[in-house]
């Protein structure tokens, strides 16, 4: 396997992305669009699209830069640092690689519209509380030459402003993968008032009309799309989260050096430094598995359900701690809304639960394991 | 076995010599005290086959992989390394060879000493013939290692030593002792140390065991009354001995996380041995905290590989290696203690069903002390690689 080592052109591809990001989409860009009551920002999606980054997994011949799952994360862990609000995992990861599992000129036309930026993709899969991607109850019942769907989607990240959705539903052959436009009739799609303020909502489907075109790969088959897809997006929801604790860990250790009390900076004292140093050790531990799942999805992506789910879960675990240390150790003004910890901790809290908790993904580790 | 640059050429050239040369009975992957071979004057071999293993590994420079060839390594890079423990995996061979001289003076003296030394003191350690112990704390200096007090004086011809030294792992069973001694009072702490190697069996030197909890006694007092050391057995500068001490430490903490960490990537997960204890069986908590534990090794297991691919990619690997020691330790005393709550009362004997696991599990204990606590470990963090006060 290639090396667990940056290569030259990511440690570039990081570093530009930093400084893209610092300028267009500092954390006050979030606040911005939360104080509007904004959930997206187009404009700065199509400057990333310019800049290759809605292609970041789309074959050339479609006009992708096709950079790879490791690269991809790359820019996951630069957009959480400052928790920048785009439909990248959405759109340029999880549907992206699902249209590439089919090799027909409908996806290729798909691909080259996300490449381009004009087409945004949600996944419409959660039906409960928790992520059961096995259990889906919305029906696709075939009706003549085509389908009726009928039931609801919930947490559907980025569902409440993505064109077109991509919608698993239970058909009589078996679980069965939809790619739908968001305004087709009989969906009605809901925004809910997300603790972190990104765009996602609750969709309900009654008697949608959807064709034989409408279904993404084979009837019946939708985890040869839908597996490849999601661990793309773990992978890469992953490496946001690990950026997201790197983010609010350089807060904290900032604020260690800076704040004073008892006449010397609260960074003195060793009660803190050990907790500070046990999340760097943290941190660093998970960096390793978050780069290794980008590795193996760009090689050996047949078997890298291992790797995914080490890295989600370790991600989510050091996310956790790195905002619950961060809001302590910034005292009262890590309370306040007007300071920007308070962002890291709701995000966090949804990148744990989105595509899988951590007690999903440990199940997955210790199946995979042998017990 | 000819030098081959090609990793995959070497690949099975390799395993054509382990087939032919790794004896059976060396094949079982046993990891006691025993199995592996120390090396040294007072070593027995507990089998014929051991013995055979040890000379011919050591006649391919293969029980120091990494070495150059000039002092009895294979001379190679990290790709044929890792063929070389994939190849040993793959057949469950025993290490030939283990030693504190392989992990942690080969490496100083490699970047430290001189051609002489090196030509004189590394072949013998490669060939498993001289068995090295480590002088470092003293009942006076453990954490605060650089405030040790044994004394040095440069008698003209030669040094002459006293002092006492103490948790010297193995210092009863060593023929040579690697220690830190103080050759000038009157300097800043860590200005005043010398890097000196000694012959356990130069007159003065005694030694007397200490038992541990676990019920083995593999550390010792060390006493050095009037030693002579000739002249030229300081590694280093005189008085920069500190500089050579913490560069050998790096070492020795990221071999004390390897044995940590080592037990996750290849091996069995710890919750597949956990549920055999149990019958297949796995109550709902030691499950999660098995998942757990595995998860962290895993993670851990890679983060070695990654810093192994940084090093070779010339970034070395630092004070961050404070981090490999403090997780993979932290980490080990953890999977004992899941290892002794799943085997319940089998698990109490000494010599129960559960073979040695009560000892090894006191044992684990002394990983996050030895080569450094893990509050040191912390706290070389906090200070060199986060840059906090104080
Ligand atoms: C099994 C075993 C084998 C060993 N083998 C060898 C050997 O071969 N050669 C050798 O030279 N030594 C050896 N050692 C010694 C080992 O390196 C020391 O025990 C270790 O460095 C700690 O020193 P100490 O025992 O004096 O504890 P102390 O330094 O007295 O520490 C006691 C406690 O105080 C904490 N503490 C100390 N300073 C600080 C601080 N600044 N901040 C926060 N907490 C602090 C420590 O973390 C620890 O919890 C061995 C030890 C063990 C257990």
């Amino acid at each position: 396997m290639a090396k667990l080592v940056k290569t030259e052109e990511e440690v570039m591809l990081g570093d530009m992305a930093r400084g893209f990001l610092d300028e267009a989409a500092p954390v006050s860009h979030l606040r911005k669009l939360r104080d509007a009551g904004e959930t997206e920002d187009k404009g700065l999606w199509a400057e990333m699209a310019q800049m290759g980054w809605a292609g970041i997994l789309v074959p050339e011949e479609q006009g992708g830069s096709d950079m790879g799952h490791a690269a991809a994360g790359i820019l996951a862990g630069e957009m959480g640092k400052t928790l920048v609000t785009s439909p990248f995992l959405s759109t340029a990861v999880i549907a992206a690689t699902a249209l590439r599992q089919v090799a027909d000129d409908r996806a290729g036309a798909a691909l080259q519209a996300i490449a381009a930026g004009d087409r945004t993709y949600a996944l419409a899969i959660d039906e409960s509380h928790k992520f059961n991607p096995d259990k889906v109850e919305l029906s696709a019942e075939k009706v003549g030459n085509g389908f009726l769907l009928n039931g609801s989607k919930t947490f559907v990240v980025d569902g409440g402003n993505a064109d077109r959705l991509l919608v698993l539903a239970d058909a009589e052959e078996g679980l069965t993968l939809f790619d739908l436009p968001s305004d087709r009739t009989g969906i009605t799609r809901t925004h809910t008032a997300m603790i972190d303020s990104r765009d996602s909502a609750r969709i309900d489907f009654s008697d949608v009309e959807a064709t034989g075109e409408d279904v993404l790969g084979s009837v019946g088959y939708a985890a040869n799309i839908l597996t490849p897809a999601l661990r793309a997006g773990q992978a890469a929801l992953a490496a946001e989260a690990t950026g997201l604790a790197a983010g609010a860990f350089g807060m904290t250790v900032e604020y260690l050096k800076e704040r004073k009390q008892f006449g010397m900076p609260i960074g003195a004292f060793q009660a803190l430094q050990h907790r500070a140093a046990h999340l760097w050790c943290e941190t660093e531990v998970t960096a390793s598995a978050i780069l290794h799942a980008g590795r193996k999805l760009d090689e050996d992506p047949a078997s890298a359900g291992l790797a995914v789910s080490l890295a989600k879960s370790r991600a989510t675990q050091t996310a956790k701690l790195a905002v619950i240390e961060g809001v302590q150790m910034h005292g009262g003004i890590g309370m306040t809304d007007a300071f920007d910890m308070g962002f890291y901790m709701k995000r966090a809290r949804v990148a744990a639960e989105w595509l899988g908790d951590y007690g999903y993904h440990a199940e997955q580790v210790a199946r995979a394991r042998g017990f | 076995m000819q030098e081959i640059f090609d990793p995959e050429a070497f690949r099975s050239a390799l395993r054509a010599w382990l087939e032919e040369n790794c004896p059976e009975e060396m094949r079982d992957n046993a990891q006691s005290e025993t199995s592996i071979c120390w090396g040294g004057k007072r070593w027995t071999f507990e089998s014929d086959a051991q013995k055979t293993w040890l000379e011919r590994c050591a006649a391919e420079g293969l029980t120091v992989p990494t070495w150059p060839r000039a002092y009895g390594g294979a001379g190679l890079d990290r790709a044929r390394e890792k063929v070389f423990h994939e190849e040993m995996a793959r057949i469950n061979a025993r290490s030939p060879l283990q030693s504190f001289g392989i992990w942690m003076l080969g490496p100083a003296l490699l970047h430290f000493g001189t051609e002489e030394q090196k030509l004189h003191y590394l072949p013998p350690i490669a060939r498993g013939e001289v068995r090295w112990c480590q002088g470092y704390s003293e009942p006076g200096a453990g954490s605060d290692l650089a405030s040790l007090q044994t004394k040095c004086e440069d008698k003209g011809d030669h040094w002459l030593v006293n002092g006492q030294k103490i948790w010297t792992s193995y210092a009863d069973q060593a023929d040579w002792i690697f220690v830190l001694v103080r050759t000038d009072r009157e300097a800043p702490k860590h200005k005043g140390i010398s890097f000196i190697l000694l012959d356990m069996e130069s007159e003065g030197v005694t030694t007397r065991p200490i038992q541990l909890i676990s019920g083995k006694s593999p550390f010792c007092e060390t006493f050095f009354d009037d030693v002579k050391v000739p002249k030229e057995q300081v590694v280093g500068d005189v008085n920069r001995g500190w500089d050579v001490a913490k560069y050998l430490l790096t070492h020795e903490r990221q071999m004390i996380s390897a044995g940590a960490g080592g037990l996750a990537g290849g091996g069995r997960a710890l919750g597949a041995v956990l549920s055999e204890d149990n019958g297949g069986e796995l109550d709902t908590v030691l499950r999660a905290e098995a998942m757990q534990a595995e998860v962290d090794a895993l993670a851990i297991g890679l983060t070695l590989e990654r810093y192994k691919d940084q090093a070779e990619a010339g970034q070395g690997a630092g004070d961050a290696s404070a981090m490999l020691k403090y997780m993979g330790t932290e980490l080990n005393k953890q999977r004992y203690e899941l290892l002794m709550s799943s085997g319940g009362s089998d698990a109490l004997e000494w010599d129960g069903p559960t073979g040695g696991r009560p000892s090894d599990w006191l044992r684990t204990k002394a990983n996050s002390i030895e080569g450094g606590t893990s509050e040191v470990m912390l706290g070389i963090v906090s200070k060199r690689v986060l840059g906090l006060p104080g």
